[in-house]
């Protein structure tokens, strides 16, 4: 069959509920062990996943630009309790538009632990542009290949296999709006945030010269914000003159990201001792 | 190594840009796009040849330059008109049911022997003003909101902002802006949020502020009971609906072509620029959920848009209670400032009566014709409610002398007027300015008034009123 490789023996497993271990919790995301974030293009259906993953009725509809400010929701899975941040959709995370602004404010100054991309597989080439910019911010991205019914009607077979193997990132086809392949996609982000799965995300570097001078900001930023997980970023965007980031150096939010990511380790390392426990 | 301070590492960056050949973020992201070609190309197999499937069969046409537009009135009147023909009979079983309701209360409250003013205030304000909110408001939104919302869910909102792009372009202001009127069809205040889509602050701002000339769901109730009752009675029965429907899709149109209008008049005097290119994606048409279309139309939609409703009309009913029934000189409070606030009424081709419901309908537009009814019918005196729309004809006709002149006059008005409080508030958390604010209630009322004394002069000018 053509479309073996992207059948796993757990998808059919993944619309049981006696199999999958995902509660749904709604808004009640006031404690939380791990913080999510959805990102993608316009319409790609993150508002769906969103919905089938905390159980809430946040308003999908089918255009873009329906989401424009951040939703936030709450599910459990594996007995650890996720915080969901649903963000607008967005091409790029280069221009400045107010809502794309909210999503790329949230990857970098919100610091979640994991990044879930979704894209939709009837276009993929164009929704691996912000795929590759996410990865610029974060290692921790997990692509969800949204929409594979659609792609079966067109008469198009995505490999998600290829996909994982070149951006050197976990890709999972899902269905948002069945919760097919969903199990799937959770237990490949709980890997990435545990360090389970192995993560080589794909860097475009660029002329030599963009790379020396990138090489030469690096330090200093990270001189200025020990620590800063993204700083090769902050290097690049600083270079291109991002008048955001550039506040952000001045305003010394930086530091405070930092502060805040040590907290979370904390947090973090104490929960996986606890885990280690049981 | 000495401490590092943020500004030497801007500094730092300026000269490291200034050493760089120009254009070199270009070429990065074109080895970006490159790369990512590549790897969709290994990913994706196309098993079969569909390229022309049925989805770029159906855009030809929906999208097409000629039948592109007609298709889209068509099925908003579709829609519409759906609405009036499913509407009526509802409503006016409610209304019988609530308003016979109110009656039974008052009968009860009277043999109590429960002192007048407090049967009065409950029974005849707030409890009128509710039912007189439900009966007129729940049937429409209830067949409304599921058309609008499968409309919604199918895709069809993006293929309306790309008939209407080029209009937009040509006014000055970003083709986004379709996409964010149309949200204002459902509600304006949605509307305005939506305008974060948009980059420039200059076309946002455009957008923000000519949102409020399309017709919100609040609205609509009001535009189909007056064409119902006024412009489809002139024609016969077997018509009414369908010319019912036509004319709301016209006041549509006149608010479309003011929302371009005011655009182009924004983009060449205080918002001055040019517009932006974009490119728009036409998202696959999708099944719709029945499901979630219920749930949105029913619960996000209609119940809050009632509730919304109801909460303005308790104490707008007692509002309207208590000016009737505090005598000022022979008459009461209503009649009195009504009677003054008539010529200027007059002069818009509207009366004293129109004007003060619209005053007492600030928080929320929707209830000005459940506001306007109990005025007329006289709160606190009236035993029971016109329900029909045969009642309600005879009642503003013939009691209160509307003309065909009032019925348009109010629907321009009800068009154009300033935006309701939710909106004013929502216009400014997004521009956080109040002069934008007062901006947005300047330019419609402004819009409103100037239009309706046009109308209201050019036809008793040509003796039609």
């Amino acid at each position: 069959m053509a479309n073996s490789k992207t059948i796993l023996p757990t998808e059919h497993c993944d619309t049981c509920p006696a199999f999958t271990q995902l509660e749904q919790m709604g808004i009640k995301v006031g404690d939380f062990d791990r913080v999510v974030a959805l990102a993608g293009n316009p319409n790609t259906g993150k508002s769906t996943l969103f919905n089938t993953l905390t159980g809430l009725k946040q308003h999908t509809g089918n255009w873009p630009g329906k989401t424009v400010t951040r939703a936030e929701g709450g599910f459990e899975f594996n007995k650890l309790r996720y915080k969901l941040v649903d963000l607008p959709g967005t091409y790029s995370l280069l221009s400045a538009s107010q809502d794309e602004e909210v999503a790329r404010d949230f990857i970098l100054f919100g610091q979640p632990n994991c990044t879930i991309v979704v894209t939709d597989a009837t276009a993929l080439e164009r929704n691996l542009n912000l795929v590759m910019q996410v990865m610029e911010i974060t290692d921790n991205v997990v692509v969800a290949v949204n929409l594979m019914d659609e792609a079966k009607r067109k008469g198009l077979e995505v490999d998600t296999r290829s996909l994982s193997r070149d951006l050197g990132i976990p890709a999972i086809p899902v269905t948002a709006r069945t919760g097919e392949g969903v199990h799937t996609l959770l237990s490949a982000v709980s890997d990435v945030i545990e360090s389970k799965v192995e993560i080589k995300p794909l860097r475009v570097n660029g002329t030599p010269e963009f790379q020396n001078a990138v090489n030469e900001l690096v330090p200093m930023i990270k001189q200025l914000a020990p620590g800063i997980p993204n700083a090769r970023w902050l290097a690049i965007r600083l270079l291109d003159g991002d008048a955001r980031v550039q506040k952000a150096i001045m305003n010394g939010e930086l530091t405070e990201i930092v502060s805040r990511q040590y907290e979370q380790d904390m947090q973090f390392s104490q929960k996986m001792s606890v885990e280690g426990r049981q | 190594m000495e401490n590092i301070q943020p500004n030497d590492v801007l500094a730092k960056a300026e000269a490291l840009r200034n050493n760089l050949s120009t254009g070199f973020r270009d070429e990065i992201v074109k080895s970006l796009y490159s790369e990512a070609e590549k790897i969709a190309k290994r990913a994706v197999k196309t098993a079969s040849d569909k390229k022309y499937d049925f989805d770029q069969k159906v855009d030809r046409i929906v999208t097409s330059p000629i039948t592109g537009l007609p298709i889209m009135f068509l099925m908003l009147g579709l829609v519409i008109w759906l609405t009036v023909t499913g509407a009526n009979v509802p409503s006016q079983m409610i209304g019988n049911v609530l308003f016979a309701f109110g009656d039974w209360a008052r009968a009860l409250f009277n043999s109590w022997n429960v002192p007048w003013w407090i049967t009065g205030f409950i029974w005849d304000g707030v409890y009128l003003s509710l039912a007189w909110v439900i009966s007129v408001m729940l049937p429409p939104m209830a067949i409304f909101f599921p058309a609008f919302t499968f409309l919604e869910d199918l895709g069809y909102l993006p293929r309306v902002a790309f008939n209407l792009d080029w209009m937009f372009k040509k006014s000055g202001a970003h083709g986004k802006q379709s996409l964010t009127m149309a949200m204002g069809f459902g509600c304006n205040a949605a509307g305005v949020v939506a305008t974060r889509i948009i980059d420039s602050p200059r076309e946002r701002l455009i957008a923000i502020l000519t949102n409020n000339f399309v017709p919100c769901n609040g609205r609509f109730p009001t535009l189909i009971m007056l064409a119902t009752v006024f412009v489809a009675s002139a024609f016969s029965p077997a018509l009414t609906s369908f010319i019912a429907a036509g004319t709301v899709v016209g006041v549509v149109l006149i608010g479309i072509g003011f929302t371009f209008l005011m655009s182009w008049i924004l983009s060449r005097t205080v918002l001055k620029g040019e517009a932006s290119a974009f490119t728009l994606e036409l998202p696959p048409y999708r099944k719709p959920n029945v499901g979630r279309i219920l749930y949105t139309s029913i619960i996000d939609r209609t119940i809050f848009v009632l509730w919304r409703a109801m909460q303005t009309a308790a104490p707008a009913g007692a509002i309207i209670w208590l000016l009737a029934n505090i005598p000022a000189g022979d008459t009461n409070l209503a009649h009195a400032i009504a009677t003054w606030l008539n010529p200027f009424g007059i002069l818009l081709g509207l009366d004293g009566v129109i004007l003060l419901a619209y005053i007492i309908a600030i928080p929320a537009n929707e209830i000005v014709v459940p506001t306007m009814m109990m005025m007329y019918t006289g709160a606190g005196m009236m035993i029971n409610g016109p329900s029909s729309s045969v009642d309600i004809y005879n009642l503003l006709v013939h009691g209160a002398g509307w003309s065909l002149l009032t019925a348009i006059n109010l629907m321009l008005f009800s068009l154009l007027h300033n935006p309701c409080a939710t909106t004013i508030m929502t216009i400014y958390k997004e521009t956080k300015s109040w002069k934008w604010a007062t901006v947005s209630v300047v330019i419609t009322l402004g819009t409103a008034f100037l239009v309706t004394f046009l109308t209201a002069s050019a036809a008793r000018l040509l003796g039609w009123a």
